[in-house]
This record gives structure tokens, sequence and C-alpha cells, in this order.
């Protein structure tokens, strides 16, 4: 176990760059999730902590100590692949005691070893079979045991359960959570599944084309994003973004919808002096919009037109209209309401976000 | 039906027909036209004079068919050995990401599109102690430098061997590196982090992962070992003496030049069996994982 250390990380293949100025670090017995479109450079970058590929510049430290010269072997970590890259003509047992095997740990040793972690994953029926002869969530379950039985200081994960299907990964999605919490282990876990970002991570960083977009808590990247990119790809529906001019008003500056003839009072998150007539995008999750009671209530309202309704179980999804604009709430099941209505909503700005319309960047 | 679909039905039948007769005739019909023979007393013409198995009791009495069937075991053991392993090493040295690697591909499978009977007198030159190897050493200087495997009786055979491996070692590598591209790279990833030295990887790893790879260029290398006449007839013409002996060459010397019709079928019925019991039972595997998949 150990902390990670990854210092100003650029990678570049021939002239295309993949990583740029990647900063990252992470303490002892985090949970990191690298979480990004495809092809932004998630797995690259995991391959560089692994030490698998060459990074053009800066620093990897694991424990502090900057482990850039070493080999895979000698950085006392371990992997899990996507594919699980089980070795197809050993058994069970052989594929999780192979490392140990490389490192001429005794046989009676091994073995204990691994009758442990197969024990811990409930794979220990399952050791004189072949890889051929698993389904996909008991060779998911092997390719951990591969990982875990070598204890090492930090556990890389890439994509390691976008293989399964949709309930299996939920089950998977807890059990590696639990393992976690279990063993107190540090781990970078690649996923492009934002879900999966928000309930593992104790960390996450959110990636695109190379750059590290924000790294912070989930709590940090869910109400505070950094940017437009983060708050729409972290979240489902995304973040609702409002077009709105700033303009003066008695108290200090206030939001002016465009398109919808109201003004809003500047959420208090905001920090920054916005001058009048700028333009920005006000965040709005859909969870923070809410069916307005009858009585004037104390936030500010907003009158839009109901489009479609979409019940997920729980909650439904509800598909608003205000002029050419759609936006996204959130409501709990049995609220009463029809499409084709129009309805007062009252907007909860406490945690609202305001980005620049030009940047994308939160004030 | 119209009649021109009932054409249409009709045509590919009608035109398949004359090849589908051909190798009726040609092939099976022969195959079992000799069989026939071989338990007759033919002599220089087919005669139908039924002997039983006397044909196969001279056959197995005569010690040039002994020296040919010893030499199958040394020629078709050593060949197909040497053959897997050489092209096998070779696969894995291209799979290194090298530079040029289509190059070296084509220098090593180029051998495979000469006819046997080129290799076998290309060998002879380079083997033949006054005008190949030996007399380029001997004219570098090294005047006691002998090589005379070519007409040493003992080592003739082994001649062939070099000759044969030469030829088939570059076909071997190519089945070898498409089963080398086929290994997922992830594992050979996971195998770096595990900790393998690199022929550790191959040993434990890639190599065992290749068995389907290893069994087709068995059944490969093995027919062409068991039908190869042409290569011996341009190297050794069987000899020295009968040194060289395969039983193909003596099938052809038994049935055409020595009279003896019905040894030479029943060599060649032996031969056909032998081969059968190699490749029916690959056939049978490969078709029933074909209905699997
Ligand atoms: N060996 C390579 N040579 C050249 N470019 C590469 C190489 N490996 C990766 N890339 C490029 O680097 C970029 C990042 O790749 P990477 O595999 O890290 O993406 P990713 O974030 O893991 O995507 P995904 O979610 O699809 O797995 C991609 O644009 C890819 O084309
Ligand atoms: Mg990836």
């Amino acid at each position: 176990m150990a902390n990670l250390g990854i210092n100003h990380v650029t990678k570049s293949f021939g002239s295309l760059a993949v990583l740029k100025d990647i900063k990252i670090s992470i303490e002892d017995g985090e949970f990191l999730v690298l979480v990004g479109p495809s092809g932004c450079g998630k797995s690259t970058l995991l391959s560089i902590i692994a030490g698998l590929e060459e990074h053009t510049s800066g620093t990897i430290t694991i424990d502090g100590r900057p482990v850039d010269d070493l080999e895979p072997k000698e950085r006392d970590i371990a992997m899990v692949f996507q594919s699980y890259a089980l070795y197809p003509a050993m058994t069970v047992e052989q594929n999780i005691g192979f490392s140990l095997e490389m490192s001429k740990m005794p046989k009676a040793e091994r073995v204990e070893r691994v009758s442990k972690v197969a024990d811990l994953l409930q794979i220990s029926h399952l050791l004189k079979r072949r890889p051929g002869q698993l389904s996909g969530g008991q060779r998911q379950r092997v390719a951990m045991g591969r990982a875990l039985v070598r204890e090492p200081k930090i556990f890389l994960f890439d994509e390691p359960l976008s293989n399964l299907d949709a309930k299996l990964r939920v089950e998977m999605r807890t059990e590696i959570k639990r393992l976690h919490q279990r063993l107190g282990a540090t781990i970078v876990y690649v996923t492009h599944d934002q879900i999966e970002a928000m309930t593992m991570a104790t960390r996450i960083a959110v990636m695109k084309d190379g750059v590290l977009q924000q790294f912070g808590t989930p709590e940090d990247i869910y109400d505070r994003p950094a940017n437009v990119f983060v708050a729409t790809f972290m979240g489902s529906p995304p973040m609702n973004l409002l077009p709105a001019t700033v303009v003066d008003g008695a108290s200090g500056p206030r939001l002016s919808l465009k398109g919808a003839d109201v003004t809003l009072p500047l959420p208090s998150s905001v920090t920054a002096r916005l001058e009048p007539g700028s333009d920005v995008l006000l965040g709005l999750r859909p969870e923070w919009l809410s069916l307005a009671a009858e009585e004037v209530s104390a936030n500010p309202m907003l009158t839009l037109h109901v489009d479609v309704i979409e019940p997920t179980g729980p909650d439904v999804f509800v598909a608003l209209r205000a002029g050419e604009r759609e936006i996204m709430a959130r409501l709990p099941t049995g609220t009463p309401i029809r499409s084709g209505e129009k309805r007062a909503f009252a907007l909860d700005l406490s945690k609202a976000v305001v980005f620049d319309a030009g940047t994308g960047i939160a004030h | 039906m119209t009649p021109s679909k009932r054409l249409q039905a009709a045509l590919p039948a009608f035109v398949l027909s004359p090849s589908l007769a051909a190798i009726a005739i040609c092939v099976y019909g022969f195959i079992a036209y000799t069989a026939l023979l071989s338990f007759t007393g033919s002599k220089m013409f087919a005669r139908f004079d039924f002997v039983g198995l006397r044909q196969y009791e001279r056959l197995f009495d005569n010690p040039r068919w002994i020296t040919a069937v010893e030499n199958m075991a040394i020629f078709g053991g050593l060949y197909v050995v040497v053959a897997t392993c050489l092209g096998l090493y070779i696969a894995i040295l291209i799979d290194q990401k090298i530079r040029l690697e289509g190059v070296f591909r084509a220098i090593f499978l180029y051998p495979m599109a000469l006819s046997f009977v080129v290799t076998g007198v290309i060998w002879q030159w380079l083997l033949n102690p006054g005008l190949g190897l030996e007399h380029m050493v001997r004219s570098l200087g090294w005047q006691s430098f002998t090589f005379q495997w070519l007409v040493d009786p003992d080592w003739a055979i082994y001649t062939i061997v070099i000759a044969g491996v030469w030829q088939v070692a570059g076909f071997v590598m190519a089945l070898f590196l498409a089963g080398l591209r086929g290994v997922d790279t992830e594992i050979l990833r996971a195998a770096r982090i595990d900790g393998a030295p690199i022929h550790k990887v191959y040993t434990r790893i890639v190599i065992p992962a290749l068995r389907p790879v290893f069994l087709t260029a068995f059944v490969i290398e093995a027919h062409l070992a068991i039908k190869s006449y042409d290569l011996v007839v341009a190297l050794t013409k069987g000899g020295p003496g009968v040194s060289t002996e395969l039983p193909s060459t003596f099938m052809y010397s038994m049935t055409f030049t020595r009279n003896e019709l019905g040894v030479g079928a029943a060599s060649a019925t032996v031969m056909l069996t032998s081969l059968a019991a190699i490749i029916v039972p690959y056939l049978y595997a490969e078709l029933r994982d074909d209905r699997r998949a």
C-alpha cells in the first residue's frame, strides 16, 4: 500500500501528443478513478504507471520514490486487464500463482497464498479449470485473484467490468468496492462509465483529449464541476446549461435567462465578480428543479412546458421546454404531472454553477 | 418451374459433372485398382490371378523395402521435428517487431515456391564435394575440410533432411507467425507485470497457446515427408546404393523398372493407409471443430 504521484507526465506517439502535462497525486488507500471519453488517454496513463509504456517526460512516484526506470515487476503493482488476459494454457491455479512462481516463491507458500485468494473471491472450486471453461464473471474473478495474490502496493484496473452484462457489472462493482475497504489498498481504476466512477472513487480524475480536466472527490466533480465538459460528462441525465446574460440588479448582479423573461439571483457558488453584459451558462442539475407548490416559494420560479415524461422506477425524468431550449428535470415518482401542461418549477440555486459562455470554465 | 429456372438449377451439377467423373475414375478408381492389383501376382502387366497377401509378405521380406521404411522413419522424424523447431524459432525472431519484416518473411517463404526437383538440384550442387561447399571452403584455404555426406551411404539420408527442411521451414514459419500474432497483446503485458522473463513467456504462455498450429504444422509436414519423391530423385536418386531409398522411390522402381507390379501396388497401398492414419483423425478433429463453431 502506498501513495502515488503523477508529476507533469506527458506522452507522445511520434508527433501525436496523447497525454499533456498530467498532474495527479493520491494518498495511501485511495481509490482513484480515471474517467473520460474513448481515446482520451486513460489506458495509456495506466500503462505508464504500470511501466508497460514509457512516458515522454515527467515522473511517476510510488511511496515517494521515482519508479521511472523500474521494470513493471519491480514497481510492486498488479494489473487487471479489460480482456482479463488470462493465460489460456494454464489452469486457474497456475494463472493466479504464476507471478509468485516467477518470483521463485516456494511451492507450499504459493499454494497457500493462492488458496487464500481463491477463498476470498469464492473461486476455490474452479482452481483446476482452464480459462476457456469459465464464464465471463468467473474469468473476471480469476483476473482479480491474479492481482490480489501479489499483495502489491498499488492495484491498476483497466475497464475490468466493461465485458460483463449489466447485472454482473453492478455486483462486481460492489465487490471491488468491498475489497478496497477490506484491504485498504491503493487502487487506480480506469473506466468510461461515469456511474462506476461516482460510486467507487474516493478521487476522480476526468480527462479529455489527453488533458486533465478536473481532479477531486466525487462530490467536487459532481457539485462543483470545473468546466462545461466535466459538468455534462458526469451525471445522467447531464447537467442543464442555460444561456444567460449578467445584468445589474438592485442587490448586485443577476442573471437574465435568454429566451425567457426572468432574471435570477446569482448562485452563491459564484465567487468571481461578473461584469454586467457578459454571457454565461447557468448549470443546473436535473434534480435541482422541483414542481413549485401553490404558495410562493423562497426559490426562484420558472414556468415551463412539459414535453416528455420518462419513468425510471424511483424517479421520473421530465423533458421540459423553455422556448427552443430543452431542460431535464428529475422528479420523484408519483409527482402529478402530465405531458402537454404548463407548470411552474422552483429552482434550487444553492448549488447551481455558472460557466463562462466563451471558455466554458466555471466562475 | 419455368424452363430457364430448371436450367439454372441443373447448371451447377452439369458443370461439375466432368470433374467429378474425372476424380471418381482417375483418383478413387485407380486407388481401388491399385489396391486390387496388390492382391494379384502381377509382374510386368496387370494380371488377375489372386494370390492373397503374398505380395505383402514379399514386400516385407525385401531388405530394400525395410531400408526404405527405416529411411522414412529417420527422414520423416527429423524433417518434422527440425522443420517445426526451426520454423517456430524464425517466427519468434520475426515477431520481435523487427524492421523490414515483410522482406524477411518473403525470403524465408521463397523456397516453398520452388519445386522439389529444383530444390534437389540446388542442394545436389551445394553438397557435391567437387562443386559445392567442400570445394568452396577448400578454395578459401582450408585444404583438409571435408563434407561428403552426399556420397556417404550412412549420411546421405541427412542431406535429404537438410534440403527438405530448407524448403519447408519458411512455410512453417508463416504458420507459426500467424499463430503468434493471434496471441492477445494484453496477455503479453500481463506476463511482463507478473515478472516472467522472455523465455518463460514463450515456453509457459505463448507456445502452449499455439497447440492448434503445432497440429496443423505436423499434418502438413508429415504428409509432405511421406509423399516426398522428387526431392530424393533429384538429389540422390535413392543412392549411393539404396541408402536413400524411400517408400515412394521403392514403389516407383518396383512398378516401372523391375517388373514387380504386384509388390509396387502393395507398397503403394501400405503408404496410402499410413497417410490416411495421419490425415483422417486430423480431418475428423477439424470438421468437428467447425461444426461446433
Ligand atoms: N501505440 C500507439 N501508437 C500510436 N497511438 C496510440 C498508441 N496507443 C494509443 N494511441 C493513441 O493514444 C490515444 C489514447 O489511447 P488510450 O488507449 O489511452 O485511450 P483510452 O482513453 O484508454 O480509450 P478507451 O476508453 O477507448 O480505452 C488514442 O488516440 C490512441 O489512438
Ligand atoms: Mg482504454
